[in-house]
């Protein structure tokens, strides 16, 4: 089905000559600390303009708000209490054995064997403090704390069906070698319909070039480069030709952050959500692992500690071009009852 | 209930909703009684939370985000529309005979190009880039395909019309020897035009629909209708006031098809949609315009079938017409972007239609997983 249907190393079948292993992150949101060191650190390489007026937005430490033009990494502050933490853990238990089939273990298999892989952050997130032997089968819920802060570095998934790239109509998107999506921000002209084609609201127009500093100070003029085109992550697109770590990644102080092979992220993603499962913490899930879903699995992938709603990710999103098809049809159907009924005008109206 | 002299200066409590719902797209009431309580630890201060567990969402914030398409794309919609069907008119009335007809629907087709394709490129973020968009033809994008629909089209239309004016102007423009050549190519010009017409009228519905916006999306089976049917009355209207009646009997019937399908495409869009997709189409300012496009459109059908053989009558019920189809663009256009700020509207029918495949058996579409066994 050409461009609509894209298989697992979307950089390979891009028409790229050389072959690169398709890059990705690992964020492990059990160990993010909420520093926004990856927020820092991704403005200052991109050169990202400020977003907003400097506002305490009143929720919890997240004052960046939301991913956008100017913010690419954006760490989320969820605020639990216990028994919304025991909701989480229920929800996670339903879904071992749902999905992702042949990946990872066969049931009743050897537990796993990558523990070791997740390097030194492993268990920093666990409320018991216990380091449980993995694998051991225990299941037993470690006490249930009675608060829980979430956080979580949300960033461009990549897509492996990629919305924004499919309806791009300049080119401006494209696939590069390493599997990921990047604005050509010299192509680009601004015409906004990768906006509505992401499903999970990332990409967007840089529009206006003035910012109120705080207080009174009246607006100020900063620099804005690229303005009037679209902007999103880049997977440290100019990092990654030089074999560079993306700047996120290199800073994040805990490995919540981790680069690599997108297979690797996903085997030590694997690897990590079995390891919290065995420690009873059943609330830990992924997010954008399974080839199978609606965008073909992201490039970004995610552990988190709860439904996806609560940190603003969608829970079921589909590449919408996906119904293209269906739609051109629907419309030719339709264009085709506009030319019979001009016609049937034209035949009845003769008299 | 007062604990301290300081607490008089806190605002008044917000009354208890059962759903959250969101305040300025600030945190919810109910997620700020969750912060209150867990943040003194007391227990005592607020009531329980239970209520909330039907929806979560991050502080009300939006999931996805709209494009930033304003007026100038809600006009694009409409007199795409009336380009499209004005063409198609114009080849009736070439094809049967009538030559006011004809030439009207030709100049209303290249007048509505002619204001369209500023306006489109105005609305780019960077409008002197717009030939970028001629770049590449890409089948999976409706506004590449739209583009080249739009090129081909104004193209055609431009040539035809161009034919009719110095026609009009009795061969007064200065064309020189190539008056032949306008001549000959009128026909194949208008041809290309009336092809391109249809298309041009229905393609937006599909940019529309080919978007995560959650109101286009769940329109996505039914806009196509209403937007050809839009188009064609909105057409058929425009030509009614131009065109004296007794050659406007074809644009009189296509006219009352046009209102006909669209107040049924409208309604049975609207029907098939998930409550929360649809409610922006029939609430607020986009609900409003909505209301008074199907209120002008029945009115214009029944003045076109009651007195449409009244110059007057007949002109009255076309601007009621083609004000029928911009309001429906505007509104169908504003509706998609009221949509996007509920994260509701996003959340809860993606979650229902995965329980649904859950329940169904299917478990392996899902984007969260567990681990493998």
């Amino acid at each position: 089905m050409g461009p609509l249907s894209e298989h697992e190393d979307p950089g390979a079948g891009s028409g790229w000559g050389h072959s690169h292993e398709r890059k990705g992150f690992f964020t492990d949101t059990s160990i993010c600390i909420g520093c926004k060191a990856c927020e820092v650190a991704c403005k200052e390489w991109n050169r990202n303009p400020q977003d907003g007026d400097l506002e305490i937005l009143g929720s919890s430490y997240d004052n960046t708000g939301s991913l956008g033009a100017n913010t690419w990494r954006h760490v989320a502050f969820i605020e639990q209490d216990q028994e919304r933490i025991e909701q989480a853990r229920e929800s996670g238990r339903r879904l071992v054995g749902l999905g992702m089939p042949g990946i990872g273990p066969k049931p009743g298999a050897e537990a796993p064997s990558g523990a070791g892989g997740c390097g030194s952050g492993c268990g920093a997130g666990a409320p018991t403090g216990t380091d449980g032997e993995p694998g051991t089968g225990d299941r037993t819920p470690p006490d249930t704390p009675e608060f829980r802060w979430l956080m979580s570095s949300d960033v461009c998934k990549h897509c492996t069906r990629a919305g924004c790239l499919d309806v791009c109509p300049t080119g401006a998107l494209m696939r590069t070698e390493f599997g990921t999506v990047v604005v050509q921000s010299d192509i680009c002209n601004g015409c906004g319909t990768c906006v509505g084609g992401c499903p999970f609201g990332v990409i967007e127009r840089r529009d206006d070039g003035t910012i109120s500093a705080k207080g009174d100070r009246g607006r100020v003029e900063q620099d804005v480069p690229h303005h009037g085109t679209a902007n999103k992550c880049t997977l440290c697109y100019d990092r990654l030709v030089d074999g560079q770590t993306p700047a996120c990644a290199q800073t994040c102080p805990t490995t919540s952050i981790r680069f690599g092979d997108r297979a690797d992220m996903v085997d030590e993603a694997e690897s990590r959500v079995r390891q919290l499962h065995d420690r009873g913490m059943t609330e830990a899930r992924l997010y954008g692992a399974n080839g199978n879903d609606g965008v073909g699995g992201t490039g970004s992938v995610f552990l988190l500690l709860d439904e996806p709603e609560v940190y603003g990710l969608p829970p079921d999103p589909q590449v919408p071009t996906a119904q293209l098809p269906a739609m051109f049809r629907t419309a030719g159907i339709a264009a085709a009852g506009m030319i019979a009924a001009t016609a049937l005008a034209f035949l009845g109206g003769r008299r | 209930m007062t604990h301290s002299t300081f607490d008089g200066y806190r605002p008044p409590e917000p009354p208890r909703g059962r759903r959250r719902r969101r305040r300025d797209g600030d945190r919810s009431p109910a997620r700020r009684r969750d912060l209150g309580a867990l943040g003194t630890g007391d227990g005592g201060r607020e009531m329980p939370m239970v209520e909330d567990v039907e929806f979560s969402s991050y502080y009300g914030r939006p999931v996805v985000k709209a494009p930033p398409w304003g007026a100038p794309i809600g006009l694009y919609l409409f007199v795409g529309g009336v380009a499209g069907a004005s063409a198609l008119l114009g080849a009736g009335a070439a094809l049967t005979d009538r030559p006011a007809l004809r030439r009207n629907a030709r100049l209303t087709a290249l007048a509505a190009v002619a204001v369209g394709t500023p306006a489109l490129i105005e609305d780019l973020g960077r409008p002197e880039r717009f030939l970028h968009m001629l770049r590449v033809l890409k089948p999976t994008s409706p506004m590449s395909l739209g583009t080249w629909i739009l090129s081909g089209f104004a193209s055609g239309a431009g040539v035809a019309a161009a034919a009719e004016i110095d026609r009009l102007l009795g061969e007064r423009l200065p064309l020189g020897p190539l008056r032949p050549v306008l001549r000959c190519a009128e026909g194949p010009a208008a041809a290309v035009s009336t092809v391109l017409g249809a298309p041009l009228a229905a393609y937006t519905a599909v940019l529309l629909g080919d978007t995560a916006v959650p109101t286009w999306q769940g329109a996505r089976q039914g806009l196509p209708f209403v937007f050809v049917s839009s188009a064609a009355l909105a057409a058929s209207g425009i030509a009614m006031i131009t065109t004296p009646v007794a050659q406007a009997g074809p644009a009189r019937v296509l006219a009352v098809l046009g209102v006909a399908g669209d107040v049924l495409a409208m309604h049975r869009t609207t029907e098939s949609m998930h409550p929360l997709e649809a409610e922006p189409l029939e609430t607020g300012s986009a609900g409003r315009k909505l209301r008074w496009a199907e209120r002008l459109a029945v009115a214009g059908g029944v003045a076109t079938l009651l007195g449409g053989r009244n110059r007057w009558i007949a002109a009255a019920g076309g601007a009621a017409l083609a004000t029928a189809s911009a309001l429906t663009r505007f509104g169908v256009l504003e509706a998609g972007i009221e949509s996007v700020k509920d994260p509701r509207r996003v959340m809860i029918p993606q979650r229902e239609r995965l329980e649904k495949r859950r329940a169904e058996g299917t478990t392996d579409d899902s984007i969260t997983t567990g681990p493998g066994s």
